[in-house]
C-alpha cells in the first residue's frame, strides 16, 4: 500500500499538469524539478512541513510567480509557457489565501460578487446585480448567509464560505484552499468538507494544503507530499496512516512511543472541584499530581481553552472550587494565578503568547522582572542576561542573538521561548493549550521532550490539544471534553488511539 | 575610519549617531555661513529655547511608546503654571513669600499629574482611544484656563521666579539644568525600571503583555499620570521664562513635540523609542530654527524647513533600511 502512483489519470486531461518545476530565488531553491497534477473535480491534498514549496508551487500556478526555464505547465489540456494571475483565472484557476482577503466593512453580497463589477473601464455597481449573482451562489452552495449583513459580523466559517463563493462567481474550476480549517470548530469543519464535497460532485477541484493531517486523509483522494522543495510523492489517502503521513513529511521516523507512566502515588497539585462557569464549561472535577502530564483532548469549542484561563485567573468561575498545594485560591487576576505558581502557554502565540516584535530577551524576562533587579531596584543588565543565556541553553533554543526580534524565530524556536519564559517564573503547575500549534512536525517532538523532561522534574502539566495523537502518545492521562464537561478518562497504556478517536469523533 | 565609526555605533546606536552626525554638519554649515553662529549669545538663546519644548517632548514620549498620544500636554502646562501664579497671587503677587512659591510649585504639579491621571484612567480602564481622551482633557484645560483668565495674561510674580527662567547655576543655564535632569530621569525609567519595561510591552503588544502577567491598566495610568507632572514642570519654567501665564501659550508646540519624537526613531505604532536619539532630535531642530534665523530668515520659513527636513529623514530612513536588509 501507499506506493508512488505512477500514472493515476491515464485518460483524464487533468486539471493542472506541471512537470519539471524548478524555482529559485537568489541562490535558495524553492522548488526543484517538482511535478504536480490534479484531476477534475479531484479533493488533493499538498502535504509538507512549513517552508517545503507549498506556497511556492501555488504562486507558480496562479501566475504570481514565473519558474525558471524548463517547466511544463498545462491547464485544462492547455499547453502554456507562462502563466500571469489574470491568465490563471481566466482558465478558472482560485485561491482562498489562509487570511481569506474579504472585506470586513463590505457585505456578504458585496464581497461575493464584487470582482464583476472589476475591470478596465469603470463602471456603476448595480447592487441589484451584485445581490442577484451571489444570491445565486450561494444557493449552489447550499447556505443561507443575510446578502446585507456586514462581513465582519460573520463567524469565521461564514466567511470561508464567502470566499468559496466569491471563488465560484469567477466560475472558478480549481479552487486552492490554504489552510482553510486552522480557525474553524469541529461541526464548522464538518459543513466546510461537505461543501468542498459537494464542489468536487460538480467538478470543481479543490487543492487543499493543511496542517491537519486527519482531515486531510478524511476530505481528500490523493495527496501530494513535498519535502524541501522536492516532490516526495503522490499517494492514494486510502490506507494511508498519520503517522506514515508523518514520516513522508519529515522524513524520519518517529517513535510513537506511549510514554505514559502512574503517578497516582505522587502529591497533588492542582484539584479542582465542581467547577462551573457558565456557557463555557460545567462541574469539572480535575486533579493534577507531581510529574504527572495530564491531557484534554475534545472538539474545538468544548471548553477547554476557556477552563484553561479560569485555572489561570483571566476568567472568574462561577462556582466550585480550585486547590493549588492543599491551599484553595480564588484569582482575581492571572497576576494572581503566576504569583500562585501557574504558567499558561497559550494557544495563540502571535497575539497572546509573546509579544511579538519585541526581543527574544525582553520575552523571556518579562514575567519575571522581579527576579532581575538590583539593589536599586532597577534592572540589572547582567542579571537579565544571565537569566536569557541560561534559560537558551537549558531549551537548546537556536537563536542570533538576545536581541533579536523573536520574529526570527521559527515556529518551534518560538515556542521554546514561551516555554522559557513561563519555566523562569518557577511555576508549580504548567497549562499547554495546544503546545504545537504552528510548529513544524519535525520540531514537536523537541516540544514534547522538554514537556517529559519538566514532568519528570516535578512540575504538574495540563496539555490541552487537538491532536488525539499528541494527547495520546504524550499524557500520562487523557481526559476526553465536549460540551464543557468531561465525558470521559483513558489511560494511554491501556487504551489504544483508536479507541478515544472513535469517541471523540463520534 | 569605519572601525572607529562601528565602536561609536555599538556604544551609542546607529540612531544617535547618525543624529549626532547630522547635528555636527548642521552645526558646521551655519557656522561657515554665519559667523555670529556659534557665539555665545546664539549658543545661550538655544539653550534657554530647548528646554520648554524638551520637557513637553519628553510628556509627549511616553504615551507614544504605549502607542497613545496626550494631545493635551501644553494645555497642562499652561494649567499648572496658572495654578502657581494663582497661589502667588493670593500671597502678595510681587511680594509673596518663597513659602508661598514652594506650596504654589506643589500645587501646580499636583494639578498637572492630577490631569495626567484622570486622563490616564479614562484611557487604561474605560478603553477610550488617547486621542479622544487627551483630545477632551485638552479643551477642557483650555475652555477652563480661559474662564479663569479671561483669555488674559497672568503676570507680577517675586523677583526670586526669574533665575528659573533665565539664571544660571555653575554656569548653565537653570532650564537647561532642569531639562537634562528630566531626560535623565526619563532615560532611566524607560531603561532601566519594571514601568519603562511595561510601557514598552503594552506599546507593542497589550493583550500579551497582560497575559505575561503585567498590570497593563496600572501601566498606562502611570505613563499619562508622569505625563502630566512633566508638563507641570514645563509650565512652571514657562512661567519664569515669560514672567506672565497665558491659557494657549506654546500651543504651536503640540504637534512640533510629536515630531520630534518619530524625528527620534519613536514608533509611531509604540513599542520602540529611546530618549537620547530625542534629545538630539530636539537639538537639530533647535539649531535649525535658530540658525535660519541668524542668516535672516523669517520664521515662517523655519518652520517651513523644520517640515521639509522631516519628510527628509523619513526618506533618508527608507533609504537605510533597504541598504541595511540588503547587508544579509
Amino acid at each position: 500500500m501507499n506506493q508512488p502512483l505512477d500514472n493515476p489519470s491515464g485518460q483524464v486531461v487533468p486539471a493542472i499538469r506541471v512537470r519539471h518545476v524548478t524555482k529559485t530565488f537568489g541562490g535558495v531553491t524553492a522548488l526543484d524539478d517538482v511535478s504536480f497534477e490534479v484531476l477534475p473535480g479531484e479533493v488533493h491534498c499538498l502535504a509538507g512541513e512549513n517552508g517545503c514549496g507549498k506556497s511556492t508551487i501555488i504562486k507558480i500556478i496562479t501566475g504570481v510567480y514565473q519558474p525558471d526555464a524548463g517547466a511544463e505547465i498545462e491547464i485544462f489540456g492547455q499547453k502554456l509557457s507562462a502563466i500571469t494571475p489574470t491568465i490563471s483565472r481566466k482558465l478558472g484557476i482560485d485561491v482562498i489565501w489562509q487570511d481569506l482577503a474579504l472585506f470586513p466593512l463590505m457585505s456578504v453580497a458585496e464581497n461575493i460578487a464584487f470582482e464583476g463589477m472589476l475591470g478596465n473601464v469603470p463602471r456603476i455597481a448595480r447592487h441589484a446585480t451584485l445581490r442577484k449573482k451571489a444570491a445565486e451562489v450561494l444557493t449552489r452552495l447550499g447556505v443561507d448567509l443575510d446578502l446585507e449583513a456586514p462581513l465582519h459580523t460573520l463567524s469565521v466559517a461564514e466567511r470561508q464560505i464567502v470566499a468559496v463563493g466569491r471563488a465560484l462567481v469567477g466560475d472558478a474550476r480549481l479552487v486552492f484552499m490554504d489552510e482553510p480549517t486552522a480557525s474553524l470548530t469541529q461541526s464548522e469543519t464538518e459543513k466546510l468538507l461537505a461543501i468542498v464535497a459537494k464542489l468536487s460532485s460538480e467538478g470543481v477541484a479543490v487543492v487543499f494544503v493543511s496542517h491537519r493531517l486527519a482531515e486531510v486523509l478524511k476530505i481528500s483522494s490523493r495527496v501530494t507530499v513535498l519535502r524541501d522543495g522536492r516532490l516526495v510523492g503522490v499517494y492514494d489517502t486510502d490506507g494511508m496512516t498519520q503517522s506514515h503521513l508523518t514520516e513522508l513529511m519529515t522524513g524520519h521516523t518517529f517513535d510513537s512511543v506511549v510514554a505514559a507512566q502512574d503517578r497516582s502515588k505522587a502529591p497533588v497539585v492542582l484539584q479542582v472541584k465542581n467547577l462551573t462557569r457558565e456557557g463555557e464549561f460545567n462541574n469539572i472535577d480535575l486533579t493534577v499530581r507531581q510529574g504527572e502530564v495530564v491531557g484534554i483532548t475534545g472538539l474545538i469549542g468544548a471548553g477547554r481553552t476557556e477552563l484553561g484561563h479560569a485555572l489561570f485567573g483571566m476568567t472568574k468561575p462561577g462556582s466550585g472550587e480550585i486547590i493549588l498545594n492543599g491551599a484553595p485560591v480564588r484569582f482575581r487576576s492571572n497576576r494572581d494565578a503566576i504569583n500562585s505558581g501557574v504558567a499558561y502557554v497559550s494557544e495563540d502565540r502571535l497575539t497572546l503568547g509573546l509579544v511579538q516584535p519585541q526581543s527574544i530577551a525582553d520575552n523571556i524576562v518579562l514575567p519575571v522582572l522581579d527576579s532581575i533587579l538590583d539593589r536599586f531596584g532597577l534592572i540589572s543588565s547582567s542579571k537579565k542576561d544571565k537569566t536569557v543565556r541560561s534559560w537558551i541553553d537549558d531549551l537548546a533554543v537556536k537563536i542570533g542573538e538576545p536581541t533579536d526580534p523573536v520574529t526570527t524565530l521559527s515556529g518551534g524556536n518560538q515556542q521554546r521561548i514561551v516555554l522559557a519564559k513561563w519555566l523562569a517564573t518557577k511555576p508549580k503547575l504548567l497549562i499547554l493549550d495546544a503546545p504545537t500549534v504552528g510548529v513544524d512536525v519535525g520540531a514537536r517532538a523537541g516540544i514534547f521532550e522538554i514537556v517529559r523532561k519538566l514532568a519528570d522534574q516535578g512540575l504538574a502539566i495540563l496539555m490541552i490539544s487537538d491532536e488525539i495523537p499528541e494527547a495520546y502518545f504524550n499524557s500520562d492521562r487523557v481526559i476526553h471534553m465536549a460540551g464543557g464537561e468531561f465525558i470521559g478518562e483513558y489511560d494511554p497504556r491501556s487504551t489504544t488511539i483508536s479507541e478515544i478517536e472513535g469517541a471523540v469523533f463520534a | 575610519m569605519t572601525k572607529t565609526y562601528q565602536k561609536l555605533r555599538d556604544l551609542f546606536g546607529a540612531e544617535v549617531l547618525g543624529l549626532a552626525l547630522f547635528l555636527i554638519a548642521v552645526i558646521v554649515v551655519f557656522g561657515v555661513l554665519s559667523p555670529r553662529f556659534l557665539s555665545g549669545a546664539n549658543v545661550g538663546s538655544i539653550a534657554f529655547q530647548l528646554p520648554e519644548l524638551g520637557l513637553l517632548t519628553l510628556a509627549m514620549l511616553v504615551p507614544i511608546l504605549t502607542g497613545g498620544l496626550n494631545l493635551a500636554i501644553t494645555f497642562t502646562a499652561n494649567i499648572s503654571g496658572l495654578t502657581l501664579a494663582w497661589v502667588l497671587q493670593m500671597n502678595g503677587g510681587v511680594d509673596a513669600p518663597t513659602s508661598a512659591f514652594v506650596i504654589g510649585v506643589i500645587a501646580a504639579i499636583s494639578v498637572g499629574t492630577l490631569a495626567g491621571f484622570v486622563m490616564g484612567v479614562v484611557i487604561a480602564y474605560i478603553g477610550a482611544h488617547p486621542i479622544l481622551v487627551s483630545l477632551a482633557m485638552m479643551i477642557f484645560l483650555r475652555g477652563l484656563g480661559e474662564f479663569l483668565t479671561h483669555g488674559g495674561d497672568i503676570s507680577g510674580f517675586p523677583e526670586y521666579v526669574q533665575p528659573i527662567g533665565h539664571g544660571y547655576f555653575v554656569g548653565i543655564p537653570i532650564p537647561l539644568l532642569i531639562f537634562i535632569v528630566g531626560a535623565i530621569v526619563w532615560h532611566v525609567m524607560l531603561s532601566r525600571t519594571r514601568h519603562g519595561f511595561a510601557a514598552y510591552m503594552v506599546g507593542s503588544n497589550i493583550q500579551a503583555a497582560g497575559y505575561s502577567g503585567i498590570h497593563t491598566k496600572r501601566t498606562l495610568t502611570l505613563v499619562y499620570t508622569l505625563s502630566g507632572t512633566m508638563c507641570a514642570i514645563a509650565g512652571i519654567i514657562m512661567l519664569s521664562r515669560f514672567n506672565s501665564v497665558r491659557v494657549g501659550h506654546g500651543e504651536a508646540y503640540i504637534l512640533i513635540t510629536v515630531l520630534a519624537c518619530f524625528l527620534g526613531g519613536v514608533d509611531p505604532f509604540g513599542g520602540f523609542g529611546r530618549v537620547m536619539p530625542v534629545v538630539l532630535a530636539l537639538i537639530i531642530l533647535q539649531v535649525l530654527s535658530s540658525g535660519l534665523n541668524l542668516l535672516g530668515a523669517n520664521q515662517h520659513l523655519a518652520t517651513a524647513v523644520w517640515g521639509l527636513f522631516l519628510i527628509g529623514v523619513m526618506v533618508i530612513r527608507w533609504f537605510w533600511h533597504r541598504f541595511a536588509q540588503k547587508q544579509y
